[in-house]
């Protein structure tokens, strides 16, 4: 694609004609010759010219349409294109989101309550937009590029899952201590990388996920290796289980029995947990480490120069955003009964990471829409089978063109003399790494 | 000079590899007084002020700062953030380096992080509400207000800084520095950029700084018209050496000065004085 957009009828076939070359190059293995094991093992191929030059072709047509369509837009014609009536019903509609949101969330298990399928797939959503706000403290705040987030998730829940089987700890009493052991990996973490930026700590953080996992999987007596931790105990509303025996919930409170009770138990625990990483990150936005955190993202000398000791500020910051992780992996492995390495791979800090980014770096209402979009997203292209990730890919890439800085790209001030206005995300630094 | 000095720099060097920046200088800053860092491009102005503000470790010599308690402290051996923290020595930069994604008020809440930090029981008792850190975040709104009203910023304090005009940023970035309330402001080149009116307006916040406040300046000028105007004293340097201080007058009139400026050698220079006046 050309950096500036053609004017022109001549230009506008240039491009088109580069396009159609590209995709000629890359299609031309891809899908031109076709291998196949034959009968006896051996290589077979054959070609499929048909095919290449049906792809180029409708390459060629796309990139003049869409050149087309730019030019009619233009690049800033997105406001112009939504009449006035509508942007006014949209700044309405945002103030009201998150309440509406919140409340059509706590209704859930009422409204779903006997679809097994909706409450789970509720509890996947929160799980990760509990991570999103989590990681949201480190990346959208602080701007430190943190690839190795899961790293965290795995260790709250294998504090969890390791204190539960060897000393049957009750969970809410496992749930702090998750945290906390969290946060002390999340300070180890900082300690080296304290001095890196961009590439450079989103490298190390990686490294940092992996050999997490590597330790998990290779020390065998503790976490049992690759075979995880099976019996982890399910999670006890304070003390009275939530089964079908005599003291169960259900006896006590005489009434009938349903494998839906645990469920909804889960859901409004993770939406606890999730709403009071929300609070205390609003909370602590609004504190001068939260203010000092997004000094930091916006310029790390000018920090110094004020008296601002950077090394605490961002371990702090990696502590707190580890701290939000532990607990939920904690929740995680209460709510599996089962965990093993496979569910802290590169794949999962990636998955939150795209979460942070689409959400727009630091809106926590942002992240919140992006768990949504991604996860259920991800569910609601489950018809589709094979064309799932491409189907899904395409939407992901479509977003990131309309809204480059995520769904919600501005920021919000944390203290005013008059009114709080709105930052455009054009100013807001994205942090050096 | 005599008198009561806030700062002494004695026979501080920088070299970085075989590059000498500064070589043994030596000056004094006085207390509630002006003094200004002058002298050609690449004399290594900024330098020193790095080697002060503690971005820069000097390679040798003494840099000393007595406070008006008479505690000495030696800003060689202190750090990065820790010379604007304990030693109370605010900077602002030649390209200035606000918060452009914060609004002003915010910059300048930010700069009193450390008191904040302290009222805030570091975070725990800010988290919980306690009444004792609402007031002292009361207290540091009303001197960032009172800040913004003295660089008459006051109906923009809730603008993203990053939209300021290039007058309004420097001026911003001044009233952040002076929100940390420092013993001794370091400014470089804060009239860069500016128009005639905007350097005059400068020029009286500088004084009025000294004035009210008592604050002791340092700073480093290009612009004559405003170094002549307000500085009590002036040391100037090039090639990394001081080749003149004293009164602006004294300054003005010194052929090294006038040699080192036209980049030619001292006779030269006092024969195009003489044949000027």
């Amino acid at each position: 694609m050309t950096p500036k957009s053609a004017t022109g009828i001549p230009a506008l076939l240039k491009t088109a004609f580069v396009n159609a070359l590209i995709a000629l190059v890359l299609f031309s293995l891809m899908v031109g010759i076709r291998t196949e094991a034959g009968s006896d093992g051996q290589l077979t191929y054959w070609t499929r010219f048909g095919e290449v030059a049906a792809l180029v072709a409708a390459v060629f047509g796309g990139s003049i349409v869409i050149e087309l369509l730019r030019q009619w837009i233009g690049p800033a014609g997105a406001d112009k294109l939504v009449p006035p009536v509508v942007q006014s019903g949209m700044s309405f509609v945002g103030r009201y989101l998150a309440p509406v949101l919140l409340v059509f969330t706590v209704m859930v298990p009422v409204i779903f309550y006997d679809q097994r399928y909706i409450l789970d797939l509720g509890i996947l959503v929160l799980t990760y937009v509990m991570l999103g706000w989590g990681l949201n403290v480190v990346v959208g705040l602080a701007g430190l590029l943190d690839l190795g987030y899961v790293a965290f998730y795995a260790v709250g829940a294998y504090s969890y899952a390791l204190l539960a089987t060897n000393f049957g700890w009750s969970f809410w009493v496992c749930l702090p201590l998750a945290g906390i052991l969290a946060a002390f990996w999340g300070v180890l973490l900082g300690f080296p990388v304290l001095r890196l930026r961009g590439d450079y700590l989103a490298i190390v953080t990686l490294a940092f996920g992996e050999i997490i996992r590597l330790v998990i999987i290779n020390w065998q007596d503790l976490t049992g290796g690759p075979n995880g931790v099976s019996g982890i105990p399910r999670p006890s509303f304070f003390g009275i289980p939530l089964d079908n025996s005599d003291s169960g919930l259900a006896a006590k409170l005489g009434i009938e029995y349903s494998s839906s009770h645990r469920i909804v138990f889960l859901f409004y625990l993770i939406l606890a947990l999730a709403l009071l990483t929300n609070w205390v990150t609003i909370r602590l936005r609004r504190l001068p480490i939260g203010r000092a955190w997004e000094a930091l993202r916006e310029d790390e000398v000018a920090c110094r120069a004020l008296g601002i000791n950077t090394t605490t500020t961002k371990l702090t910051a990696f502590a707190t955003g580890a701290m939000f992780g532990g607990f939920a992996g904690a929740f995680f492995a209460t709510r599996q009964g089962f965990i093993s390495p496979e569910s802290f791979t590169f794949q999962e800090s990636a998955l939150v990471l795209a979460i942070v980014v689409l959400g727009g770096m630091g809106s926590q209402l942002g992240v919140a829409l992006a768990a949504l979009a991604m996860i259920g997203g991800f569910e609601l292209f489950r018809s589709l089978e094979t064309y799932r990730m491409l189907v899904f890919g395409m939407a992901m890439v479509l977003i990131m063109i309309w809204r480059p800085r995520g769904l919600i790209g501005h920021r919000a001030p944390t203290v005013y003399l008059t009114k709080a206005q709105a930052i455009s995300s054009d100013l807001v630094k994205e942090g050096h790494g | 000079m005599s008198g009561d000095k806030i700062l002494s720099v004695d026979r501080l060097a920088m070299r970085f590899g075989g590059i000498v920046a500064v070589q043994d200088l030596s000056f004094a800053a006085e207390r509630k007084k002006i003094t200004a860092l002058i002298g050609p491009n690449g004399a290594g102005k900024t330098t020193v002020f790095n080697c002060i503000t503690g971005f820069y470790k000097p390679s040798g010599g003494t840099i000393q700062l007595t406070h008006d308690d008479g505690r000495v402290i030696a800003l060689e051996r202190l750090n990065d953030f820790r010379i604007a923290k304990q030693a109370k020595v605010a900077r602002t930069f030649q390209n200035i380096r606000l918060f452009p994604g914060m609004t002003a008020l915010e910059n300048l809440m930010v700069a009193q992080h450390n008191a904040l930090m302290r009222a805030s029981g570091f975070t725990l008792l800010g988290l919980l509400g306690v009444p004792a850190y609402r007031d002292a975040e009361k207290r540091a709104i009303d001197l960032a207000t009172d800040w913004l009203k003295r660089v008459n910023l006051l109906d923009r304090a809730d603008d993203a800084a990053g939209n300021f005009a290039y007058g309004d940023q420097r001026r911003l970035e001044i009233a952040r520095a002076m929100c940390t309330e420092p013993a001794l402001l370091c400014l470089d080149e804060p009239a860069a950029g500016l128009n005639a009116r905007e350097s005059a307006a400068l020029s009286e916040l500088l004084l009025s700084i000294r004035n009210e406040l008592g604050t002791s300046i340092l700073l480093i000028e290009h612009d004559m018209s405003v170094v002549m105007e307000i500085s009590d004293h002036i040391v100037v340097m090039d090639h990394g050496v001081k080749i003149s201080e004293g009164s602006p007058r004294e300054v003005r009139d010194d052929p090294k000065v006038i040699a080192a400026y036209l980049g030619t050698d001292e006779e030269e220079a006092v024969a195009v004085m003489e044949s000027g006046s």
